[in-house]
Formats: C-alpha cells, sequence, structure tokens
C-alpha cells in the first residue's frame, strides 16, 4: 500500500538520527503535535535513558505506558518485560513461574545474537500497531548507528533460527515495518557536517537493506536567515570605521559585540547552508525534509517541545 | 573552586599521563578534541603520539591523513605539519578502530589452536556478535588500546570512546566481559550439550528456551560458547589487565561535552560514574561555547536601544544611495540576532558555573565559524585549550 499523504496518518513512526541532534525532542514534539489534533497516541523511548519523561513533563516513563496528557502516554522499552509480556501471551506461562532462570538465559542468548533482543524492542511496537492499541507509535529510537540493527532483527532472526516460535513471529513483523501505508522512518538531522553524513548514509542504507520507507527527514536547530543578499552588503559596510562611529554615536555605546554577534550568526548560518544543500541533493525530492528553527530557550521540557511540535505543524500545513 | 586551586593545565596533565580517553554524548566533539589533544601533545612534548579513533568525521580523517586506512596505524606526515607552519618536537600517529578486524586478531591470539580459530571465525553467531554488538565495540576499544600500550610504541595514546547508548558502558566492557565468560550461568546453558548424559528435558527452562528458539538455534549459540570458551583463560586474563590498566596512574579520562542540556547532563552523570569507579577525570572540555561578549550586559542594554529607535539611527546614519527602511531593518536584526544569543549565552554560563564544581581541568572551546578541515585548525583548536 502507498503512504499516506499525511505524516500523522500513519501508524507507526520510528525516529532516529545521529547522537544529539535532538531525536527525542523531535519524537516528542511529533508526538504532542499528533495527540493535539485528536489521535490517540503512544510515544515510546527505546533506550531507556529517561529523557523522554523530561520532554513531556511527565514523571518517570516505565514498560507500562503512562498518561502524559490529553490524547497522549509515554513508555519506556524494556526488553525483559517484553519477553514476559511475550511468554504470558504466547506460551500462556503462568507469569513469575521460571521466568528467573529464563531472563538469565536470554541474557546470554541475546549477547551471542543480538537480534533477539532487538526483536523484542521492536517486537513490542509492531505487536502495538497490529492490536490496533493506538493511531499512532512514535518511537524515540536508537542512533543512525545502530538503527538498521534494530530494524532488521526481524530478518537476521530468520537467518539464525530456523524454526521455533520466535521464528514465526517475525514474518508479520517484518510485514508490518514494510508497508508505508502504516510505517514510516524519521531522521532528524542538524545542519552539520557529521549528522548530514549520517543522514545521508542511513538513507541509501535504507534503501539497500530494508524494506522500510524513509517517512521525512526533520532538520533540527535551523539558525534564522539575518539578511538577505543587498541587506548582508548593508550589513557588511557597518563594519566600516566612519560608519561604524556613526553608528556607535547615535545608539550611544560601542555596537562592537553586536556586529561581532551578528557575523557569527551569519557565518554560522552559511556553513550550515552548505551541508543542508548537500543533503537536499542527496535525497532528491521524493523525501519531505521539515525545518525546525534552533530554538533560543532556556532549556528541555513541555516549553521546547511544544516550541518544535508548532514549528513541525507548520512544516507539515497544518 | 578558585581558579588557582585548580590542579592545572591539558598542557600538564598529557605531560604527566600515557593514555587519554574521551568520552561524552555523541556529537559534543570528541573525536575532534582527541585528534586536537594529540597533535598538541606530539608538537609541544615530543615522543610519539597516537590519536586511535573510531569513526572520525571525513574532513578530520584527512585532517590526520587517515583515509583509507583500517587498523594500520599512520603517521602524520610532516608535510601536514610543514603547511600549519609548525615545526612539531615528536610524530603524530592515527588509527582508526576496525572492530571486526580487531575481534579476528583476539581470537586468533587466544584460540588453542588453529583449528578452533577457525570454527570460531566461521561460527554464524560470531559473526554476528563481532559486527554487530553494542558491547562488542566498546570492549574491543579498551582491549585495543591495551595492546598498544603494552606494545611500547608510543609515549601516549588518545582514544576517542565509541557512540554508545550510555556513556558509561564501555567503562564496564572489560568487567562484563570476565563476568560473561566467568558466569555459572554460562555453564549451565552449555552442559546439556557438553554431555549427553544429561537429558535435556529433564531441565524446565531448557523446555521453554526449546519452545521459542527451536533446537537448532541453542545448539548453535551452545557451540559458540563452548568454542569461546576454549579461550577463556586468554581471555579472562586480558580483561583484567585492561581493567587494571584504566584504573593506573597514567591514565584518565577527558569528559566532553557541550553546553546543551542534554549532552551536558550525560557528562554530569559521567563524571559521576568516573567518581564511583575511581577512575581519573583529567579535565572537562566545553566545546562550542558562545563567546563572552554575548554576556556583556552593556551590549544587551545597546541591543535594546538599537530595536527601539531602530527607524531614528537609520536616518541618521544611511548613505544616499540606501533606503532608511532596509537599514533599520538590518539594524533591527543585528539587535535581535544579539540578543537571541545573549539569553543562550547567560544560560550556558550558568551552567559552566554549576559543572565547575567539579573538575580540576576545564577548557571551553569557542563556537569555530568553519568545520576542522586540516592539521592547522586541529592546533588551533588545539591551542585554545592547551595552558
Amino acid at each position: 500500500m502507498d503512504a499516506p499523504a499525511d505524516l500523522l496518518d500513519r501508524r507507526l513512526l520510528i525516529v532516529t538520527g545521529k547522537g544529539g541532534v535532538g531525536k527525542t525532542t523531535v519524537a516528542a514534539a511529533l508526538g504532542q503535535l499528533a495527540a493535539d489534533r485528536g489521535k490517540r497516541t503512544l510515544v515510546c523511548e527505546l533506550d531507556a535513558k529517561g529523557n523522554l519523561a523530561a520532554f513531556l513533563e511527565c514523571g518517570p516513563t516505565k514498560f507500562k505506558e503512562r498518561e502524559a496528557g490529553p490524547n497522549l502516554w509515554a513508555m519506556s522499552m524494556d526488553p525483559e518485560e517484553s519477553l514476559k509480556e511475550y511468554l504470558s501471551l504466547q506460551l500462556r506461562l503462568p507469569l513469575l513461574v521460571k521466568i528467573g532462570p529464563l531472563n538469565r538465559i536470554f541474557e546470554y542468548v541475546a549477547t551471542a545474537a543480538p537480534g533477539v533482543r532487538e526483536i523484542l524492542t521492536i517486537g513490542k511496537v509492531a505487536w502495538e500497531v497490529r492490536e490496533r492499541n493506538w493511531d499512532l507509535i512514535v518511537v524515540d529510537a536508537v542512533a543512525s548507528g545502530h538503527i538498521i540493527g534494530q530494524l532488521t532483527a526481524a530478518q537476521s532472526i530468520n537467518e539464525l533460527v530456523s524454526v521455533g516460535l520466535i521464528r514465526q513471529q517475525t514474518d508479520w513483523m517484518v510485514e508490518i515495518l514494510g508497508d508505508p501505508s502504516l510505517t514510516g522512518l524519521i531522521i532528524t538531522a542538524t545542519p552539520e557536517e557529521m549528522p548530514v553524513n549520517e543522514t545521508i548514509e542511513l538513507s541509501a542504507r535504507l534503501e539497500e537493506e530494508t524494506n522500510i520507507d524513509l517517512a521525512a527527514v526533520v532538520i533540527n536547530r535551523v539558525l534564522p536567515e539575518l539578511f538577505g543578499r543587498r541587506e548582508e552588503e548593508l550589513f557588511a559596510s557597518l563594519n566600516d570605521a566612519d560608519r561604524k562611529a556613526a553608528l556607535d554615536a547615535a545608539v550611544g555605546g560601542d555596537t562592537d559585540a553586536l556586529l561581532k554577534g551578528a557575523s557569527l550568526a551569519v557565518a554560522l548560518r552559511r556553513g550550515s547552508a552548505e551541508h543542508l544543500e548537500r543533503l537536499r541533493e542527496a535525497l532528491g525530492k521524493k523525501v519531505p525534509m521539515l525545518y525546525v528553527p534552533y530554538q533560543f530557550v532556556r532549556g528541555h521540557g513541555m516549553r521546547a517541545t511544544r516550541q518544535v511540535a508548532e514549528a513541525l505543524s507548520s512544516e507539515l500545513g497544518y | 573552586m578558585a581558579a588557582n586551586e585548580r590542579a592545572g593545565s591539558l598542557e600538564q596533565l598529557l605531560a604527566a599521563k600515557e593514555i587519554v580517553v574521551t568520552c561524552g554524548s555523541g556529537g559534543v566533539g570528541k573525536t575532534t578534541t582527541a585528534a586536537a589533544l594529540g597533535a598538541m601533545a606530539a608538537t609541544r612534548h615530543g615522543g610519539r603520539v597516537l590519536v586511535l579513533t573510531v569513526d572520525p568525521a571525513k574532513r578530520l580523517a584527512n585532517a590526520l591523513g587517515l583515509e583509507g586506512f583500517g587498523n594500520v596505524e599512520t603517521q602524520v606526515p610532516t608535510a601536514a605539519f610543514k603547511s600549519a607552519d609548525v615545526k612539531p618536537r615528536g610524530e603524530l600517529w592515527a588509527a582508526m578502530l576496525d572492530t571486526r578486524q580487531s575481534w579476528d586478531d583476539l581470537v586468533h591470539r587466544h584460540a588453542p589452536d588453529t583449528a578452533t580459530e577457525q570454527a570460531i571465525l566461521d561460527n554464524k553467531l560470531y559473526q554476528n556478535f563481532a559486527g554487530r554488538f553494542v558491547q562488542s565495540h566498546d570492549y574491543i576499544a579498551m582491549e585495543r588500546l591495551y595492546e598498544i600500550h603494552t606494545s611500547g610504541r608510543y609515549d601516549l595514546v588518545v582514544v576517542d570512546t565509541p557512540p554508545t547508548r550510555n556513556a558509561v558502558d564501555f567503562l564496564d566492557a572489560p568487567e562484563r566481559m570476565e563476568e560473561f565468560f566467568t558466569s555459572r550461568f554460562l555453564r549451565l546453558l552449555i552442559a546439556p550439550y557438553r554431555s549427553r548424559l544429561v537429558s535435556m528435558a529433564s531441565k524446565p527452562f531448557y523446555q521453554v528456551a526449546d519452545r521459542i528458539l527451536g533446537t537448532q538455534f541453542l545448539q548453535d549459540i551452545a557451540e559458540f560458547f563452548i568454542l569461546f570458551q576454549s579461550m577463556y583463560e586468554g581471555f579472562v586474563e586480558r580483561a583484567r589487565a585492561v581493567s587494571t590498566l584504566l584504573r593506573d596512574k597514567r591514565s584518565t579520562f577527558i569528559v566532553v561535552s557541550t553546553l546543551e542540556a542534554a549532552p551536558l547532563n550525560e557528562a554530569e552523570f559521567f563524571i559521576d560514574e568516573l567518581r564511583a569507579r575511581k577512575l581519573h577525570l583529567g579535565a572537562v572540555v566545553l566545546n562550542k561555547v558562545l563567546p563572552t561578549y554575548f554576556l556583556d550586559a552593556n551590549a544587551d542594554r545597546i541591543a535594546d536601544v538599537l530595536v527601539e529607535k531602530a527607524t531614528q539611527i537609520s536616518g541618521t546614519i544611511a548613505r544616499p544611495d540606501e533606503n532608511p527602511a532596509d537599514v533599520a531593518r538590518v539594524l533591527t536584526e543585528v539587535a535581535e540576532s544579539f540578543l537571541r544569543f545573549s539569553v543562550v549565552a547567560q544560560r550556558e554560563a550558568e551552567q559552566r558555573a554549576e559543572l565547575a564544581a567539579s573538575p580540576d581541568v576545564m577548557a571551553t572551546v569557542p563556537y569555530f565559524e568553519n568545520d576542522i578541515a586540516d592539521l592547522s585548525g586541529l592546533l588551533r583548536l588545539g591551542g585554545k585549550i592547551w595552558s
């Protein structure tokens, strides 16, 4: 099936990106935006750093989802909890019985075959999609360096395990993840060299190694463009000695710091524009790029999440 | 702590240490910092200095002359120093960590015979383990550091840690690896496959494991562990030696961060973890710090005036060929941009002050307007934090 025109009409959005670019901010903001638009939304943090709770200001998140606002729930992934849930659902094992030693065995199995751990995380998410428990699930996923392993866990397991219950479970997961009407990957990047490189590499690997649809690329922390071309010349001339003196006199103080600051802002913006141009060229027209302006705010929290949600909302044309 | 109570500078720190590990969350400039410090040490202190990196940006790799090199240590050519107009006292070497190759080397070293070595290398689960297992990256980085250090080839090794989900993972990697191979549970898991006398069916959790994973897969896993156990002694001994080396007086850790909230939280967490493990925190390096002129209260006031009176001021300074409205717009942008960055700079200064309570050496690197493209760029950066 084809991808829906509206990003938020998918059932599962997986947010990745290089470390430090604002994955959690974007995931939390997308969740908040969907919830605001009346969708019953779950935001799921994959690596249990506990950051998500701070972005939604909802108190610590656990495997069992907790309410984070109207229409909005949040959870943190835990492979062992996922295994327990899976066992109780699939094997009808009495809970708490024999789980202890099994968990240790699971540790070893998961170490030798990392796909096992990953399938329990992505499997839980896919299961929530299959059960239609939510209108939308937004996953704050692992960094771009590890995401392919995460997304292809089901295929890897198929290569390693030829029979058994886990094997039987992988086919429907592959189907859900590979259906662009249900699932989309979102890569978050900042307009800097390394994040842009990783985004380009990842989008190529996605095509080659997976059947997962790249739904959008979110460019976070885009600095404002201060001047148009004509204004830029004018700005440059403010540094001319006579003019600077006139300006200082008119304003009643030294404008040196202001002019330096603006030069830095212009240079940073110009540097980032090169990387963005490269990214646009590599991605082509097929993948929508959503721009989120740099947030000149005090820190992470609901205020920042709201502002990013608003920026995404206008980028999505709402 | 007052400034004069601080232990010193990165210059002193690097003169005293043989191993420097840079750590911190992704995207904060760990690799660049490691390279800059290595370049400075080679230039100023002399001796042979190696920068061991994990995944350098292409331009940084170029700056170090690293393109196309894997696990091989390569000397940064003297020509690169010449074009930076620097005469180094020592040699700068660089290497990129190739996880898979390093694991294969490790197996080669510890396998009891060539048949076992080949069996391990061919094992499907080994290939999965060495290539994909995140913790295996952490472990191998520390292991390779040990190998290089004990070779005696270098006076100083600066290593940049792999991007991990959790920054402290690699600190525990050697111990976790040891724990893993000495565990009772591992023996329990392999037992039924070692001895056909024990009936698998007698153990309830084997039954469950079998239902979930299938017999073949369980056998594959057991084979993997049995093969690995043949390397047990060498491996565990080595993991212990790596742990010991990290605790040695000659090793130090440098935490790298920016002043953004998330990396800073991680840096603080990391500092606590280093303390808890009795590892040496040598310095904190803060990257991409906004210039101090954004903190100038007087400039803030002037920006306010400029926003308020832009039209009036533009009338007095506009040249005859200029539209005063354009001038006013430019002035307003200049002032507003300043005020926006000023708030961020104030916040950063506060966060920096809060962090300053801990480390002995704290160095800040201002925002560079361009990415580092060559050795002279690295040295310029290194010079900012050196003394």
